[in-house]
């Protein structure tokens, strides 16, 4: 720990960090590669959708059927090659229920489910199901995450402003292309669990980049009253300064998922749990990824894109060569190792002033100067 | 920012014990209800628990065969699902099985019985006019003359419509008292007396536009003659009373009065039906004592049509101003009018109680079956998920919080302490809301939700670090421990809302759209993330400011995980160089 709470003094003052935003073309490269990867997994391989969504068929077995729930569960599973579900009716009866069978498929699976129960299979009576999860509720979720999407980017546009309401759909986006890629890629079931665990997703991504924009909100409020650093330097430094807060809401959130789907889904093998933690873990990892690596490194490059940053970056680069320091733009060594010798007085500096302002202001410069 | 901070500061600072006084308290009443009301487990979905299966076989109808499709079967499970599953928590599945049979399961507590009704009450809704009616005898043979003791106050339950219009009120009778009511139908019986005595006139049929044709006149006929014979009392009478008969069409119809009598109808083409209807609620009705009642309000469209059959019905004499409003064939309130009611909306009143009420209004809300089903099998069945697998889920979550514990208390020593405890907190308060919410609102937990809990803690412990790192690093900027707390938690309080803020929304915009599962997510979404706010603001905060105090914490000990010096903050002695420093460039 003392490690990791060192780390995160030095990251405080800026000592130690990680330049984001210079390197951001390689994480938007990898972003991309993992992205398409995704996507030509879900084209090619396509999503493998569960009973509930695409219907199927169910086998009822005559009353006081002797095999188990999970033996009748492996049987079905061995005969269709799907997914089943097995429940035990109040006669003793089993329904068994395979995703995406027609017609055809349905007399054959009936036939070795008879030969592997051991009952006839004139006994069975197979049938046909509908989704319950139909197309009215499929719709209608669409339509609310539609509107969820535009309430948010609004919101995100009035709180702090259109560039990261932008920076923050596209990250949400990169997340559920990927979640949803790589579930076409290990080709597990997709079920209402999996829906269930996209939109938690979904909340969560959103969730971490509001909180990485926050601070990068407060450390660039008056960033055009200084001439040291470029908005990029700012977003950098953001970023590393909530660097020990996203580790760790990572790991917290990250560790009993993974206890889900590494313990329970494969060592106990309960198979359900991978369906759903699996979308959990991958789309927690993503989100925590995504806003530190692709949302405001974005943000950074939209900024600087305004005539208002251009000026302010040519303001900074002019005092730096006028001042004979070497720092290029992004440098980030140079630029962190001038640092520390002046910290100091940076650091008590908050202290003499009135409470109020150094408060609003001033926390980045006030911070690491 | 100064000013409203320092107030807040101020008041959070000097009253810690009430916040934690509260929260405590709220955990203990919560707790209190839970053993009270008897649920002290959360009801578990049909994947984890199981459940009841319930199987409809659709009833063909005579000349309609081909109404069982593929279109109609769709529609029904989508309404029934809408039904049994109305706020979406109840985690009930509704599905198609061969070509006519629809499956409903409901997880386990679920009252079946209830749910039985509500999947399998087609609800179909019609408003016909009234031709004529009496009181059906319990000898078979009703007598024409109506009995007087019977139908005086007989109509109470008809109460009419129309409540928004205080026009209607002087003039109208609707919504006056009982007893004139009362003696209109008296009137009305009176009336009706002769003409139904002779069961061939054919006054009784003539006001219905459709028996001007000679074959109509002999359906007339033959209308008139079952309703003689009708015996509304009888049961099996009763349940064949009207099949078969189309909307354009008149037909016979049974119901009961306030009296609790039979009261047999001849009822004209429907003129405004189910699909009229656009919204409908139960409500109380104290004003005119009429209890329980179903309001409803028209669509546009509709509310054109019942402002026309009900400013037709205003010209004629009793019965035959009177409408009667039928469902699934059974005539359940029948309203006189004394003018056309433009309101848009009527009130159907009846023997209700607060439950039937709430179950017609759903019904009505969410429309008619395209379909009659009939009950095929009631049957439980097991979790769809063995047992094992949430063992093994159980297990897993318990291992991975575990780790969860380790990490904290790793990385913040002392401070793990106040978050642990306040994750127990939370998990309290959502364990006894989950489980008392599952009686109250059908709200059940599956697999799904359980896992979105153990997420939802990752977030609630997320709220936890951004304080605990925001004090950190007020600490390492040299402040002792109370200021940094305290200056601390404005900023941190910020970042908290603004993040809740958009979860918060996610969730209430998928619950107010969206229908089944989906729904019942974003209920636990936003749960969880008021539960967030409630316990950082009323219990981490207050508590640290409590520990604040303790000197282990505020002399920042090697264990309290706020020891400056492995925070890493600034030696003292370093204060002296900083006037020299140089004029914040930002100020500049």
């Amino acid at each position: 720990m003392s490690k990791l709470g060192n780390l995160g003094a030095r990251l405080h003052r800026g000592e130690v960090g990680y330049d984001f935003v210079k390197n951001r073309k390689i994480w938007y490269g990898l972003s991309i590669l993992i992205t398409i990867t995704a996507i030509v997994g879900l084209t090619v391989r396509g999503l493998n959708m569960g009973i509930e969504f695409q219907g199927g068929a169910v086998f009822n077995t005559p009353k006081n059927t002797s095999a188990s729930v999970s033996q009748a569960e492996e049987y079905a599973e061995t005969a269709s090659g799907h997914d089943a579900i097995v429940q035990k009716l109040g006669d003793g009866s089993l329904r068994i229920q395979v995703a995406g069978i027609d017609t055809d498929a349905a007399n054959k699976i009936k036939n070795t489910l008879a030969d592997d129960l051991k009952i006839d299979s004139e006994q069975i009576n197979a049938e046909l199901v509908g989704p319950s999860w139909g197309e009215q509720i499929a719709n209608k979720a669409w339509q609310g995450l539609g509107i969820f999407l535009i309430l948010v980017v609004i919101y995100l546009a009035i709180a702090f402003e259109w560039r990261m309401a932008l920076a923050a759909f596209v990250a949400l986006i990169h997340d559920i292309t990927i979640t949803v890629g790589i579930y076409a890629l290990v080709g597990f079931e997709v079920t209402p669990g999996t829906v269930i665990g996209l939109l938690t997703i979904l909340g969560y991504s959103l969730y971490d980049t509001v909180v990485v924009f926050d601070s990068l909100k407060e450390q660039t409020k008056d960033i055009t009253k200084q001439t040291r650093w470029t908005y990029s330097d700012v977003a950098n430094r953001s970023i590393n300064s909530t660097l020990v807060r996203s580790i760790n809401t990572t790991v917290v959130a990250l560790l009993p998922v993974g206890g889900l789907l590494f313990i329970g889904g494969g060592v106990l093998g309960a198979g359900m749990l991978n369906d759903i933690s699996l979308s959990l873990f991958v789309g927690l990892a993503a989100g925590a990824y995504s806003s530190i690596f692709i949302a405001t490194p974005l943000v950074a490059d939209l900024k600087e894109r305004e005539p208002q940053m251009k000026a302010l970056k040519k303001r900074v680069l002019a005092k730096r060569a006028q001042k004979g320091e070497t720092p290029q733009t992004g440098e980030a060594e140079e630029l962190y190792a001038e640092e520390p010798a002046d910290a100091a007085p940076a650091v008590v500096g908050p202290r003499n002033q009135p409470a109020s302002r150094s408060r609003g202001r001033g926390r980045p410069s006030g911070k690491r100067r | 920012m100064a000013t409203p901070k320092k107030g807040r500061n101020a008041s959070a600072q000097s009253k810690p014990w009430r916040s934690l006084a509260l929260i405590l308290i709220a955990i203990a009443a919560l707790t209190g209800g839970m053993f009270a009301s008897g649920h002290t487990k959360p009801r578990l979905g049909i994947d984890l628990a199981g459940g009841t299966s319930i199987t409809l076989r659709a009833v063909p109808e005579a000349g309609n065969e081909s109404a069982i499709n593929k279109t109609n079967m769709d529609t029904a499970v989508s309404i029934m699902e809408r039904r049994v599953n109305g706020l979406g928590v109840s985690e009930s599945e509704v599905q198609t099985q061969g070509r006519d049979n629809i499956v409903v399961n409901i997880p386990k507590g679920t009252n079946s019985e209830q749910a039985r009704k509500q999947v399998g009450t087609t609800a179909k809704l019609y408003f016909r006019p009234v031709l004529a009616t009496e009181v059906s005898g319990g000898n078979g043979k009703t007598s024409p003359s109506p009995s007087p003791t019977g139908s005086p106050s007989g109509k109470p339950s008809g109460k009419a419509t129309d409540k928004p219009e205080a026009t209607d009120k002087d003039s109208a009778s609707p919504s006056a008292s009982p007893t004139t009511q009362g003696r209109a139908v008296t009137d009305a019986l009176k009336a009706d007396a002769t003409p139904s005595a002779g069961a061939s006139d054919k006054a009784k049929a003539s006001p219905s536009p459709s028996a001007s044709g000679g074959t109509a006149e002999e359906d007339a006929k033959k209308l008139q003659a079952q309703y003689a014979a009708l015996d509304c009392t009888d049961e099996k009478a009763r349940g064949k009373v009207g099949d078969g008969s189309k909307a354009s069409e008149p037909t016979l119809a049974c119901g009961k009065n306030s009296q609790g009598q039979w009261q047999k109808y001849v009822l004209g083409p429907a003129e405004v039906d189910g699909t009229d209807v656009d919204k409908a609620q139960a409500s109380l009705n104290t004003q005119s004592g009429a209890g329980w009642t179903v309001q409803m309000d028209f669509t546009d469209s509709g509310a054109k049509k019942f402002a026309a059959i009900t400013g037709k019905l205003a010209q004629n004499q009793s019965p035959q101003n009177q409408f009667a409003i039928v469902l699934d064939g059974d005539v359940v309130s029948d309203p006189f009018v004394r003018q056309a009611l433009t309101g848009g909306n009527a009130e159907i009143s009846g023997n209700f109680n607060q439950q039937s009420a709430q179950e017609l209004a759903n019904m009505l809300k969410y429309g008619a079956l395209p379909l009659t089903f009939k009950v095929d099998s009631m049957t439980t069945v097991t979790a769809a998920l063995g047992g094992d697998q949430l063992q093994a889920g159980l297990i897993a979550g318990a291992i991975g919080l575990a780790l969860v514990v380790i990490y904290l208390m790793a990385y913040y020593r002392g401070l793990a302490f106040i978050a642990i405890l306040s994750l127990l907190v939370s998990a309290a308060l959502t364990y006894t809301l989950m489980a008392l919410l599952g009686p109250t609102i059908g709200f059940a937990l599956n697999l799904p939700a359980v896992c979105g809990a153990i997420v939802a803690i990752g977030i609630t412990a997320d709220s936890f670090i951004v304080y605990f790192e925001r004090v950190r690093d007020e600490i390492r900027e040299g402040r002792t421990l109370r200021p940094a707390v305290e200056r601390a938690w404005p900023r941190a309080r910020r970042t908290i809302l603004v993040s809740d803020f958009v979860s918060f929304l996610a969730a209430a915009v998928l619950f107010i759209v969206t229908v089944g599962k989906v729904q019942g997510f974003a209920f636990t979404l936003g749960l969880t993330t008021l539960l967030d706010v409630v316990v950082v603001f009323l219990f981490t905060k207050p508590l640290l400011t409590l520990m604040a105090r303790r000197p282990f914490f505020a002399n920042g000990h090697k264990w309290s995980g706020l020891d400056p010096k492995s925070l890493g903050a600034q030696p003292p002695l370093r204060r002296t160089r900083r006037p020299a420093a140089p004029v914040d460039p930002k100020e500049a």
